[in-house]
């Protein structure tokens, strides 16, 4: 039936690279996301600054541009850097970027900025009132944040969530382009060997949907989780 | 204008990387994203709305086929399709012997191909959402005038749902100027092409790329710029009054 020609093992690996790769970057995304929502919420105007630069430079330019950009340049532009503290401080370093962990980090970089919005809208949509209740309660920040306000803007970020990653998961695909071995461009490789698209590509193309489909569920039950006392029961309390 | 002109003169003569010779490169690939972007559009767009209203058709061997593409088609990385469709179009029996050969021998026609899809697909999606959300009342109003399904189609159900689908087409359309970057991967000097000759060619990633997310962060700006000036117009009636 299929005749994969010897390359399964290798669209295997190569598939483990990219949920790797897509994990990995949409737990740095969050983060980053998390601190650039608070940076735009900041009432410090240069900190809101920086966070309104960044999410508008990342979501203005095109994924590739800023891979290509920070795989091609990020070696050159940290060589200069050791090379700057050589000189300056006599300390010798080399630091060599590997492909992974520059997609990580580019990938990352970029979703941190549309994560930031999600976030942001999230945090805005939780009622002060909580807050105050909690606050009435003699919650400290810390715990006022953790039992309440979070859990609160988890409801409202879900969904955002859900679709970046969706399109996270897409954008892993670029990493082939730089050269990292992901199952795109074992895919990629195979079918300028043996001239035949359909066979690799098709595969591979059923493991984004299946990926993308068994995140849909997942989403779903945390959805349904983060809405609990909220769900039906909405009706009585309009 | 001789002012200026004495200023760009400066500007370029000192500048090794980018001389008249880069910037044309530049400029043409700016002209081939913005053709391949356009045209993808544009036939997206006229795919779309047939497919939009079949997708919330009651019939289910209308609604499931459309579903299953849009599905696919968003569900899958865009450079797969491309992938699919540049190396794939050579399997069409006789495609190399017929007339067709002179156009998909380039690798323009493929990215059209794969890119109008993926957008149609996208845009179909966008618009059956503006459709399904039309006010109940609009349409029973349009009932009650004893307008057909047709005539209520086009006259009520969707000049009203494209103006609730424009906030949604726009962040589109900027997700296809980005996402046909991917053009320069099967060998379309297009303006992420162009910028990845420049660093080849001079060895300088940071003039070459910051240069070209320049160039897109102005075509991103007026993008937003236009459609936000079309929403103001458009979607008028909705602003809450005094406003």
């Amino acid at each position: 039936m299929i005749d994969l020609q010897g390359y399964g093992p290798r669209l295997l690996d190569g598939a483990l690279v990219t949920i790797e790769l897509a994990v990995l970057s949409l737990i740095l995304a969050v983060i980053l996301g998390l601190l650039t929502a608070s940076a735009k919420l900041s009432r410090n105007r240069l900190i809101h600054g920086i966070g309104t630069l960044y999410t508008t430079l990342v979501r203005g330019v095109p994924d590739l541009v800023l891979m290509m950009l920070l795989f091609y340049g990020g070696q050159i532009g940290i060589n200069m850097l050791t090379d700057q503290l050589y000189y300056a401080f006599d300390i010798d370093i080399f630091i060599n970027i590997n492909a992974f962990v520059a997609g990580v980090i580019t990938i990352g970089l970029i979703f941190g900025a549309y994560m930031g919005e999600t976030f942001r809208g999230a945090f805005q949509a939780v009622e002060e009132g909580q807050m105050e209740a909690a606050r009435a309660y003699g919650m400290s920040p810390l715990l006022a944040f953790r039992r309440v306000r979070f859990p609160l803007m988890m409801r409202h970020a879900l969904p955002g969530i859900g679709n970046n990653w969706m399109v996270l998961l897409k954008t892993t695909a670029l990493v082939s382009i730089i050269g990292l071995t992901d199952m795109v461009r074992v895919a990629a490789e195979a079918t300028k060997a043996t001239h035949e698209p359909f066979m690799f590509m098709i595969p591979v193309a059923m493991i984004y949907l299946l990926i993308a489909t068994l995140s849909e569920w997942g989403f779903a039950k945390l959805t349904k989780r983060y809405n609990t006392g909220f769900g039906e029961s909405s009706e009585w309390n309009n | 204008m001789e002012q200026l002109n004495g200023w760009f003169t400066d500007l370029l003569s000192g500048n090794v990387i980018f001389t008249a010779n880069t910037l044309s490169f530049y400029w043409s690939g700016l002209v081939t994203t913005v053709q391949l972007v356009f045209l993808s559009l544009l036939i997206g767009v006229i795919l779309a709305v047939p497919l939009a209203i079949g997708r919330g058709s009651k019939r289910r061997w209308i609604k499931l086929p459309i579903y299953a593409y849009t599905y696919v088609f968003r569900g899958t990385p865009l450079l797969i399709q491309l992938y699919l469709v540049y190396y794939g179009v050579v399997f069409f029996d006789g495609i190399q012997d017929s007339i067709f050969w002179v156009v998909f021998k380039q690798a323009f026609f493929p990215a059209l191909i794969a890119f109008t899809l993926n957008t149609a697909a996208y845009t179909t999606e966008i618009f059956h959402g503006a459709i399904k959300n039309t006010a109940k009342g609009e349409i029973e109003a349009a009932r009650a005038y004893g307008m057909s399904r047709k005539l209520m189609m086009r006259r009520i159900i969707l000049p009203s749902a494209f103006r609730r689908a424009l906030p949604a087409y726009g962040n589109e359309v900027i997700f296809m100027l980005h996402a046909s970057a991917v053009a320069s991967v099967v060998t379309i000097m297009d303006l992420t092409g162009a910028a990845y000759y420049v660093y080849a060619r001079f060895y300088a990633p940071f003039d070459a790329f910051i240069f070209v997310a320049l160039i897109y962060l102005c075509l991103t700006f007026s993008i937003m710029f236009t459609f936000r000036t079309l929403e103001k117009r458009l979607l008028a009636h909705l602003r809450p009054r005094g406003a």
